[in-house]
């Protein structure tokens, strides 16, 4: 695996404080997969370093935990500069999740005339693509899921609902997800699933990992 | 020996199991957890004669009855609550020891909003998740059956909670000062402020709305914070963090917070200050003031040095 070619100006990222004991570091401002990977890789990376407790990588960023007695915030921009210059290793090999989903849910129908499509039309643009599966987030389980389909890119509902069941398969902006708890949520709801997402008897405790990809089928 | 430690005679308003949180499971969505006021459990235990970590009881607000079911040592600290043996009087921030059949009161409040009370012979017996005993109330999982404890139940001891060591004491002057005043560190997103925002941000008192539990605080700021519009992707945050959502009312997170946010962070309230902010309640007024992160960490260290003076040398 090649290291990823360096963008004409590209410079090495800022490392901001976020506190005195996490440091937040911004790899980019787009849903990307290719961002994504290189923030994932760098999470795991520094994972496995003396003085971080837990790295966590976001759609584009990574968020580091770590004990200043054991690394300052000033050795943490050095390690970060160093590991984004080395060749990435083994490449991102996710798990391929194939989620079975009745399109049945309150908002197809809403979704359909929104975007000024069928609903079977919605259903086969949701269900076409494989996502990526890009952070956790939101409640333990949850995943965010992209890139959604431009044709089904709407904002969030303007009044969220106060409970949505688990197992509902939803969508919002460039993302879709599937609620691991009954929480409540502001994504439009296509369907459901009956595959468990939050697995508390398991460590970790989600089926679907950071890296994994999600392909939804109609049951 | 360990078995029945004290029995439940009133839960309180919210007492639960905690410890010091749940380690590298951030990215599954899960809280860092664990007690909110982080040195007043770790002086607890200390007081004990416990590893900071061993899972104590969490009260909030008003503090359960305990009734004691075997000689125990015990320890409180934290906000300011009565402290009742029965019916007399004792110290905060002290060990003591319960004869069976002892009742332990916390329900009066003083000040502050959370106390903690430590059980010697490595705390109370807890259900653990994911390598915390901390109790996770979104999951139901960790702590007393991931559950606040209610009239009947019976706490277990994690070990032998007799003591025989001297009874210890953490001097007041060694105490956290539980200011409304919070240091802070501008956040990755400080700039997303309008600049007569921004510098408000670190002048003015915010007020704690009725929306303040173990996730998040929510604050009132008058007027509102005014922001650039902001499209931002989720990243990873941490306690002590402060979110604007477009409303312009700023969201403190605590333990329990949601791992992840999409809100500009424009400070985050710095460790040492985090026991205060733990000790904050719907109506009082706090203020962020600046620091840096080299300031920030010397205080931390600061208040670690109490902790020391706890410890068997």
């Amino acid at each position: 695996m090649k290291a990823p070619p360096k963008r004409a100006g590209a410079r090495a990222p800022r490392v901001h404080p976020l506190g005195d004991a996490a440091a937040y570091v911004e790899l980019g401002r787009r849903l990307d997969t290719a961002l994504n990977t290189r923030a994932l890789r760098l999470a795991a990376a520094l994972s496995a370093r003396r003085g971080v407790r837990e790295a966590v990588g976001a759609y584009a960023a990574v968020t580091i935990h770590f004990d200043p007695d054991v690394i300052s915030l000033g050795g943490l921009v050095r390690l970060v500069a160093q590991l984004l210059r080395e060749k990435s290793g083994e490449p991102l090999r996710g798990r391929l999740h194939r989620v079975p989903v009745s399109y049945d849910g309150a908002d197809l129908e809403a979704v359909a005339a929104a975007v000024g499509l069928t609903p079977e039309a919605v259903v086969r643009l949701h269900s076409a693509p494989i996502y990526r599966a890009f952070m956790g987030g939101f409640v333990p389980g949850w995943i965010y899921l992209g890139p959604l389909p431009k044709a089904l890119q709407l904002p969030r509902r303007d009044v969220p609902r106060t409970a949505v069941p688990a197992g509902s398969v939803a969508i919002a902006g460039q993302q879709s997800g599937i609620y691991p708890l009954p929480s409540p949520g502001g994504w439009h709801l296509l369907g459901r699933t009956k595959l468990r997402t939050f697995l508390p008897d398991s460590d970790p405790p989600l089926l679907i990992r950071p890296g994994d990809r999600v392909k939804f089928f109609p049951a | 020996m360990s078995g029945a430690a004290f029995r439940v005679e009133a839960p309180g308003l919210l007492t639960t199991i905690q410890d010091l949180g749940r380690p590298r499971h951030r990215f599954a969505g899960v809280a860092p957890g664990g007690a909110m006021d982080r040195f007043a459990a770790s002086a607890a235990n200390l007081l004990a004669g416990n590893e900071e970590g061993a899972p104590l009881l969490e009260a909030t607000v008003a503090g359960p009855v305990l009734v004691a079911e075997q000689p125990l040592r015990a320890a409180v600290a934290g906000g300011d609550f009565a402290v009742r043996l029965n019916g007399d009087e004792i110290p905060n921030w002290c060990s003591f020891d319960l004869r069976a059949g002892d009742k332990l009161d916390l329900r009066e409040r003083r000040a502050g909003a959370r106390c903690y009370l430590a059980l010697a012979g490595g705390g109370f017996g807890a259900d653990r998740w994911l390598g915390s005993a901390a109790t996770y109330l979104l999951v139901g999982r960790g702590g007393f059956a991931g559950r606040p404890l209610r009239t009947g139940d019976v706490l277990e001891a994690a070990g032998a909670p007799a003591g025989s060591a001297p009874l210890e004491s953490l001097a007041e002057s060694l105490r956290p000062d539980y200011t409304h005043e919070l240091t802070a560190i501008e956040g990755p997103q400080l700039r997303n402020l309008l600049p007569e925002s921004r510098k408000r941000l670190f002048k003015q008192m915010f007020h704690v709305k009725h929306q303040a539990d173990r996730m998040a605080y929510r604050l009132e700021a008058e007027p509102p914070l005014e922001m650039r519009p902001a499209d931002l992707l989720s990243f990873g945050v941490a306690p002590g963090c402060v979110q604007v959502p477009p409303s312009g009312e700023p969201i403190l997170l605590m333990a329990d917070h949601q791992t992840a946010g999409g809100y500009p962070v424009v400070a985050t309230v710095a460790r040492a200050s985090l026991p205060a902010a733990a000790q904050l309640l719907p109506g009082h007024e706090v203020g962020f003031r600046r620091v840096t992160v080299e300031a920030a960490v010397a205080e931390w260290r600061r208040l670690r040095l109490a902790l020391e003076t706890l410890r068997p040398s």
